[in-house]
């Protein structure tokens, strides 16, 4: 299993060397996004508006954070469970997004658009939100805050620890592991 | 005939409802320690690492243990002569729980995770209703047991009404596929709530009850019900799905079952699905 230090926003190539299994920690910008703000990003992208945030080359880092202490930039900020933003996701490769945050699987649809618009799917621990908050550096909402924890969030990260679960050539994490350990 | 003040409940939610966000459990500590023993994945070793490290991070900081600090489900026993004391504007006892979790999450800066309607989706904004279960027994106690419950294992959860000829062996099949379907979405190592008998509502609410068993991992006081949970923690622990579903060996932390009378033609199941981030705490007053 690799390691690999990178920056935001990322390139095809870039992606090309990530595998199933390997570990990420991310510098710069990640996007922040949950159930609601997918429902009104894939809205605006049916309408054919344009969208509040550039995806290209951007991950998108499914969580909905507490509310940040005063002098904090975030409160606790661990990842949501991804396959309820299954059916947004492919909308989000096409228009050049490169990566999705979050925990558990995802479906095959996902994971064929992972392979045809070059993205990969990570996973950060689920349920350490305290600890994660640490790689976080500052925080702006920068659309729908009407939404509370489920705004859109631009958030500066400082070597974001994450796992590769999916990558563009079909590796999936999950089921390596499951696979390795299961006993009949 | 005991008097409990309203002001005394709502002040003690407050405080009880961030402290169960902030800081596992010395039960819930222990087992975890004890599993990260046994586990053998690089991957869910690290996994564990960091549960750890979060939770002590979680405790000095004041800071959620999870950002999803979850519905404010409350089980509530309240005994027959007990006298309620209205006082400070709080006209019953329903009053002073919610006034409890709407200060409690607001103070503690925890996460307000309510909508208004299901399909309108509106944010409460304050993290109320709490989700109330009340108990009426006779004597004078008042017990309260407080779990905060986050979406994500919720929804892993499961309800099946069986035949009562599929027997135990059904039931357990039952229990392990659910776990099994979970897989890596409720944030394993999980804690298994599994209510059998009652009928279709009440068996749902012996799963959740099934969860709130302190220490953690103790077993049903029945052997045949503590035998049951031990084949099951093991028959989950199989499934290699492990921490995070990265692959290993501790999929659960323990797995707790609680049983009911039912009807003669029922045999009802239910399955409560609980994240690592077990988070329950009791108070009596």
């Amino acid at each position: 299993m690799a390691e690999h230090r990178i920056e935001t926003p990322v390139s095809d190539e870039l992606i090309t060397n990530l595998r199933a299994g390997d570990k990420v920690f991310i510098t710069g910008y990640l996007y922040t996004g949950r159930d609601s703000a997918h429902k009104k990003l894939i809205d605006l992208v049916n309408e054919g508006k344009e969208l509040p945030i550039d995806v290209k080359g951007q991950f998108i880092y499914y969580v909905g954070p507490t509310p940040a202490r005063p002098g904090k930039p975030i409160g606790s900020a661990g990842p949501t469970t991804s396959y309820r933003m299954d059916s947004f996701a492919p909308t989000l490769h096409a228009l050049g997004l490169k990566g999705t945050i979050g925990k558990g699987s995802r479906n095959e649809e996902v994971k064929e658009s992972l392979k045809k618009y070059k993205a990969v799917y990570l996973a950060a621990v689920g349920g350490a939100g305290a600890l994660i908050s640490k790689s976080i550096e500052g925080a702006e909402v920068i659309a729908y805050s009407e939404l509370g924890p489920e705004a859109i969030r631009k958030v500066e990260v400082k070597d974001f620890p994450c796992i590769v679960i999916n990558d563009m050539y079909g590796g999936d994490l999950y089921e390596e592991g499951k696979k390795q350990y299961k006993r009949d | 005939m005991k008097v409990i003040s309203l002001a005394q409940v709502r002040d003690t939610i407050k405080d009880l409802v961030q402290k169960a966000n902030f800081e596992l459990q010395d039960d819930v500590l222990e087992v975890i320690k004890e599993m990260e023993k046994k586990e053998e994945s690089p991957a869910g070793k690290e996994v564990f690492k960091q549960i750890l490290e979060n939770s002590r991070i979680a405790k000095e900081e004041k800071l959620g243990l999870c950002q999803d600090t979850g519905l404010a489900v409350f089980f509530v026993e309240i005994g027959e002569d007990v006298e309620l004391k209205k006082e400070n504007g709080l006209g019953s006892l329903k009053e002073a729980i919610t006034e409890g979790t709407r200060t409690g999450y607001e103070e503690g800066y925890l996460r307000k995770s309510v909508v208004e309607d299901p399909i309108r989706r509106k944010n409460t904004g304050d993290n109320t209703p709490a989700y109330i279960h009340w108990e009426l027994v006779p004597g004078d106690s008042f017990k309260v047991t407080f779990i905060a419950k986050g979406g994500g294992a919720e929804n892993m959860s499961a309800v099946r009404m069986f035949a009562p000829a599929a027997g135990m062996e059904g039931i357990e099949d039952f229990v392990v596929e659910t776990a099994d379907k979970g897989g890596s979405n409720p944030c394993p190592p999980i804690v298994v709530g599994v209510g059998v008998g009652g009928n279709f509502e009440y068996s749902a609410l012996l799963a959740k009850k099934a969860l709130l068993r302190r220490p953690l991992g103790s077993h049903n006081s029945d052997p045949f019900y503590a035998d049951m949970e031990k084949r099951l923690l093991e028959r989950i622990n199989d499934l290699g799905i492990g921490p995070q579903g990265m692959g290993g060996r501790i999929t659960a932390l323990a797995v707790h079952v609680e049983s009911f009378p039912c009807h003669i033609a029922s045999m009802p199941a239910a399955v409560n699905i609980q994240c690592h981030s077990h988070r329950v705490m009791n108070f009596e007053l």
